[in-house]
């Protein structure tokens, strides 16, 4: 069977069990639209958690990166799971025993103010938008990639079956989706892995065959591809480019960012009882590892082979690079995304791949080298690994089921906040009081409805920034939602003032300055005009601290929260009677 | 709420808050610690065939994290036990 059919059918039946499972879990209350009941258990919705993190950026880009980035990808590693740290222990059980539905609820009741509830839903949709039209334009370069469809086909089709289970089923129908997501994008993820590992280690399992031997070889694969990279003119995957300084808010603000997104915050609510929220932190952080201790190997080992590919010789020597015209199928597959591109310079016929700014000038001419003459993108080194390691085509049809698994589930986990906040949190509780139970659902369902067709408009039609603004939406989290929360949880001092000023200066001056030196003034984008040496991606690290200095100081100065306030301080934190808060409602 | 009441709530948030600082303390140590500012340093130390900061800053860390959770869970559970505020 050829590549394409198969492709098909794997992606169709993947499609078939999503649907399938959102028929049997349509939600009927409110409850369960928003909060799956609270009756998931802690290993499914770890799960869950899992699918609904780990988005088309961590599947499809994130080994790229780190391929290219080496030892600098630390950032997103540690970024992305230490900040499971900080929601595991500082926010999860505590938002779990207060038992409401959404983030905004939260910040709006522990700081008795409309005003603040309402600059959290701003934060929480702007966040949540910058990071749903990455999804859908994910969605669009797997379907056009693997199943040579248009990008507009690609995303409707997309749409349409985030809408089936989203819509109907809400966040119960989303969960057990997303459960079935994240198996199917484990299993894309890890088995090309292993096979890969076993052919260049003997070692079937990734995240040891990283750190192993050559096959037949005593050399250590890190070694080698520091060795032969560097011959290159590359900088070696061990070691980093960017300054410690900035790798360390970067990490830190993507730790945060990470803690404070609304999408995984309420993944935590609808578990039973305060244990099961910080057993299943756990849960989806095991599961997140499995993926992200391979990330690294699959990155390191791509570019090991895409390396040994091209420069197939000596550096130097005549025929020491890949003949263009002999080159393997899946160099012709990418080129025609325009994901790989190949330029002959010095009309040889070959294809010479070098950091053409770090490569010796001399040598270079004496070897005939007139430049580099192929630009690679990141995002091919996930989805064309199959392919390049010349793996089975069943293995290369489940990378892309697994690519729109992760771009999927993470669209639908962020469109159900957007309109959790907006039916529950502007329509019900600010601007609609008096509507029902079942008025405030149709809300719900025609908001998640809007939100899916402007995310698919922004996929299909992406204002510009968007490849841009990743770092937005983690530091604005870590801005803006992350320290209210943190202070409603642990200071009983701080209030309604403290809180808002907080949030409005954390956030404006981390939005002020990613707008500065992303748009209005790129090219001074560098690290000489730096605050601190910071880039803008780590912004949200400081962005963060003023949020914290500004509540602390304007709650000292002006009044206490009232006493009902701090009583629910002292309700939030002490786990007995979670269950029976749900009675509430 | 009787004072005695109130002493124990007071007394399972402080070991709370215990808890929490030690888990915290190796969160740092680990990933901005040997990851990032000692990385340097810890590289000219091999495990197999990693540096040593190269390997905490990709995958080390994220093993203790995960530790660190588990531990923090089970520390947790025993806590709401001993200080009866568990949910039954």
């Amino acid at each position: 069977m050829d590549l394409k059919t198969l492709t098909y059918i794997v992606v169709g039946l993947s499609f078939a069990l999503y649907i399938g499972i959102a028929i049997w879990t349509r939600a009927s209350s409110t409850g369960e639209f928003y909060v799956a009941g609270k009756g998931v258990n802690p290993i499914a919705n770890g799960m869950a958690t899992g699918a609904d993190w780990m988005s088309a950026a961590s599947f499809i880009s994130m080994a790229g990166l780190i391929s290219f980035l080496g030892y600098d990808g630390s950032v997103y590693l540690m970024g992305w799971t230490g900040g499971y740290v900080l929601l595991a222990m500082l926010l999860a059980p505590y938002l779990r025993k207060y038992g409401k539905f959404t983030v905004p609820e939260f910040i709006g009741d522990r700081y008795y103010s409309q005003t603040a509830r309402v600059v959290a839903v701003i934060c929480l949709i702007f966040i949540s938008f910058t990071y749903v039209a990455g999804q859908m334009r994910g969605v669009g370069i797997v379907f056009s990639r693997f199943l040579e469809v248009e990008i507009l086909t690609g995303l409707l089709v997309g749409m349409g079956i985030v809408f089936i289970y989203a819509v109907l089923g809400g966040m119960k129908g989303i969960t057990y989706t997303q459960v079935a997501q994240y198996c199917v994008l484990i299993a894309a993820y890890i088995i090309p892995a292993v096979f890969i590992s076993l052919q260049l280690t003997g070692n079937p399992v990734p995240p040891l065959a990283f750190g192993d031997t050559l096959r037949g070889e005593d050399t250590y694969l890190l070694d080698r591809l520091n060795q032969v990279i560097s011959d290159l003119g590359f900088t070696q995957f061990t070691d980093g480019n960017k300054s410690v300084i900035d790798i360390f808010a970067i990490t830190a603000a993507l730790m945060v960012g990470t803690a404070g997104l609304p999408h995984v915050i309420v993944r935590f609510f609808t578990v039973p009882r305060v244990r099961d929220a910080r057993a299943s932190a756990g849960w989806a952080l095991f599961f997140i590892a499995l993926l992200y201790l391979c990330a690294p190997a699959v990155g390191a080992m791509a570019r090991y082979n895409l390396t040994d590919t091209i420069q197939s010789g000596p550096v130097g020597a005549p025929d020491g690079n890949l003949v263009y015209d002999e080159r393997p199928g899946w160099f012709q597959r990418w080129e025609q995304t325009g994901l790989l591109k190949f330029q002959d310079k010095n009309g040889d016929g070959r294809i010479q791949y070098y950091n053409e700014a770090r490569f010796p000038a001399e040598q270079a001419q004496q070897y005939g080298w007139a430049g580099n003459e192929l630009t690679v993108d990141n995002d091919i080194m996930v989805l064309a690994n199959p392919e390049i390691a010349r793996l089975p085509n069943w293995v290369i049809a489940l990378v892309a089921a697994g690519g729109i698994a992760a771009a999927l589930s993470t669209a639908a986990g962020l469109l159900l906040v957007i309109s959790s906040a907006v039916s529950h949190d502007l329509m019900k509780s600010t601007f609609a009081k008096g509507i029902s139970e079942k008025q405030e659902l149709m809300a719900g369902r025609i908001s998640a409805a809007v939100a899916i067709v402007i995310a698919g408009y922004m996929g299909y039609n992406p204002p510009g920034f968007v490849a841009q603004v990743v770092a937005f939406a983690f530091g604005l989290a870590a801005s803006s939602l992350f320290p209210a929360i943190l202070m409603g949880i642990f200071s009983k001092r701080i209030n309604r003032e403290g809180a808002i000023v907080g949030m409005l200066l954390g956030l404006g001056f981390t939005f002020a300055y990613i707008l500065y030196f992303k748009f209005i003034n790129p090219t001074a984008n560098v690290a000489d005009n730096w605050w601190f040496g910071i880039s803008p991606e780590g912004i949200g690290f400081i962005g963060m601290i003023l949020n914290f200095v500004a509540a602390f100081i304007i709650s000292r100065l002006t009044a206490a929260p009232p006493q009902r306030i701090q009583d629910l301080v002292d309700f939030i934190r002490s786990p007995r009677g979670a269950a029976a808060a749900i009675a509430h409602h | 709420m009787s004072d005695n009441l109130d002493t124990a709530a007071r007394r399972y948030w402080a070991a709370n808050l215990r808890t929490v600082a030690i888990c915290l303390v190796i969160w740092f140590a680990v990933s901005y610690g040997a990851g990032i500012l000692f990385a340097d340093a810890l590289n000219n130390f091999r495990l197999a065939g990693f540096p040593l900061g190269f390997w905490f800053s990709q995958q080390g860390s994220i093993v203790i994290f995960l530790i660190l959770i588990v531990y923090y869970a089970w520390r947790m559970n025993k806590l709401d036990r001993e200080f009866d505020v568990d949910e039954q």
